[in-house]
């Protein structure tokens, strides 16, 4: 291919991106809050139909078109579902992170909506690409699990962020559950690094990891259409979760009577806050 | 009128460490749960892998920092139920002292609790799974400081947070394992370098890692903390 076609392909690809992020910030605006008018079932409907028919072409692109792999031959092919499916889960957790820090620095329902939208829908991608690096492994490295450092590091972050969406659940007041979490998503994500490096050093057998500069063009066209889909479920998925996070806050405050009444921190029969 | 200074951060965390020493010596009831649990850990480890003391021996670093981190949940998860009997908390949050002061004198007390627990229990480490300590005491003993400070100040962090949530003797080891897998790592390592000798020189990049990590921590319950407590 050319270097034409390459170029057309990179901000294409770019653009095709921006677009998908605009549109569910601004569906995250109009249609998320419980009070909204707004009817944005074409637009849902449409992105639901493109993620779909992405994901359908990006599976007969991957599974058929691309060419093999000169050392791995097909098995290579999960490269597809599990690239993007890791990219995804980055993506959230940074976004995560933004929402953490923003909220600590100006509290707002908002962001603490999004905070655990986003943790729990970078878990969902995290795991799926958790399980096909495992499932890759077993014909390339002979086991399912390898202590590979990034392996090893992407089980330690899951494993983190469902203490972190444990954290969310065990806490009733709405505003300590903001702050609390807020810190332990900062300390969770300053985590990252650092769990990287430490198993790094232990033992290293992963490839390089895969972008589109680093394989074959026709394999990068495979990629990005699958990486297209995978944003596009990414942004479907955290809208949708966004949204029930405002409707439960909303309910939360709107109807404390209706919490359970064992719900609140009154351990020790001395707490008096009540959520 | 003479008016009210705010009291220093460094004489407020002296003045709370004291406190909170004084508190532990007195009653005492950690110091012997922690010790007793940790020595109890020790043995089993010896009993999960059978009498095969070469095996024992190798492994002895990383059954040495287990026994920490299982006692740290206990250490830490205390730290803060002392402050709610009397709501002692709200008190130490209106004094005119700076709320990180609370953090630094917490952490540090939690550190000086479990660098005493591993200053007894590396004796009868050595005892128990028949190591030596290649080294000498001197990295032994610095290796012990830099792990428990790791384990400290995240720990201080999340037991305040963990403290007032519900299924909290839960939540604590559920937030804080997972977060300290790379000191426990570069505790458990640095270790079984100091007792086995270190003709790699490996020694220096694994305590290093420790140090970036306490570091990193440290600032950031420096940081955090007063949020974490404010009301």
């Amino acid at each position: 291919m050319s270097g034409l076609m390459n170029a057309v392909l990179q901000y294409g690809s770019a653009a095709a991106a921006l677009v998908v992020v605009g549109l569910g910030i601004r569906l995250g605006r109009k249609w998320a809050p419980v009070d909204s008018q707004m009817d944005a079932r074409p637009m849902l409907v449409g992105m639901s139909v493109a993620a779909l028919v992405l994901l359908a072409v990006g599976g007969w692109l991957g599974l058929v078109w691309s060419p093999q792999d000169r050392e791995m031959g097909d098995v290579y092919r999960i490269i597809y579902v599990h690239v993007p499916a890791m990219w995804m889960a980055m993506l959230t957790l940074v976004l995560n992170f933004a929402c953490c820090v923003s909220y600590l620095l100006k509290a707002n329902w908002k962001t603490d909506a999004l905070a655990e939208a986003s943790a729990e829908v970078g878990l969902l991608f995290g795991g799926f690409g958790l399980v096909l690096g495992a499932i890759w492994g077993r014909p390339t490295w002979g086991v399912y699990w390898d202590w590979d450092p990034r392996l090893t590091a992407m089980a330690i972050m899951l494993v983190t962020y469902t203490a972190y969406m444990a954290l969310r659940r065990f806490v009733e007041d709405p505003d300590k559950r903001a702050v609390w979490s807020s810190v332990v998503g900062i300390i969770s994500f300053a985590n990252l690094p650092i769990v990287w490096f430490s198993v790094k050093w232990w033992r290293s057998l992963h490839q390089v990891q895969s972008t589109p500069k680093t394989v074959d063009p026709e394999m990068a066209l495979s990629l990005r259409v699958n990486a297209w889909a995978f944003l596009i479920l990414l942004t479907l998925f955290l809208l949708h979760r966004y949204r029930i996070a405002l409707a439960t806050r909303e309910a939360e405050v709107a109807l404390p009577d209706a919490l359970p009444p064992d719900a609140p921190a009154s351990r020790d029969g001395n707490s008096t806050e009540v959520a | 009128m003479r008016r009210s200074r705010p009291i220093s951060l460094l004489k407020a965390v002296v003045v709370l460490l004291g406190k909170d020493l004084l508190i532990e010596w007195r009653t005492r009831a950690r110091l012997n749960a922690l010790i007793f649990f940790s020595l109890a850990t020790l043995l089993l480890f010896s009993f999960a892998v059978g009498p095969d003391t070469k095996l024992l021996a190798r492994n002895a670093g990383g059954y040495l920092w287990l026994a920490l981190l299982f006692a740290s949940v206990l250490a830490l998860g205390e730290s803060f139920r002392v402050e709610q009997e009397n709501l002692t908390l709200d008190g130490l949050r209106m004094a005119p002292a700076d709320a990180r002061a609370i953090f630094l004198s917490k952490a540090l007390g939690n550190t000086v609790l479990l660098v005493g627990l591993g200053a007894l229990l590396i004796p009868v480490m050595i005892a128990l799974y028949g190591v030596k300590v290649t080294l000498g005491a001197g990295p032994m003993l610095g290796i012990l400081a830099l792990g428990c400070m790791a384990v400290a100040a995240p720990g201080t962090v999340y037991s305040a947070i963990a403290n007032n949530a519900r299924a909290r003797d839960v939540l604590l080891p559920l937030m804080l394992f997972p977060l300290i897998i790379p000191a426990l790592l570069a505790a458990a390592k640095a270790t079984t370098l100091v007792l086995q000798g270190d003709p790699m020189n490996q020694l220096g990049s694994w305590s290093g890692l420790l140090i970036g990590f306490n570091l990193i921590y440290w600032g950031l319950g420096f940081v955090l903390f007063p949020r974490v407590i404010e009301d």
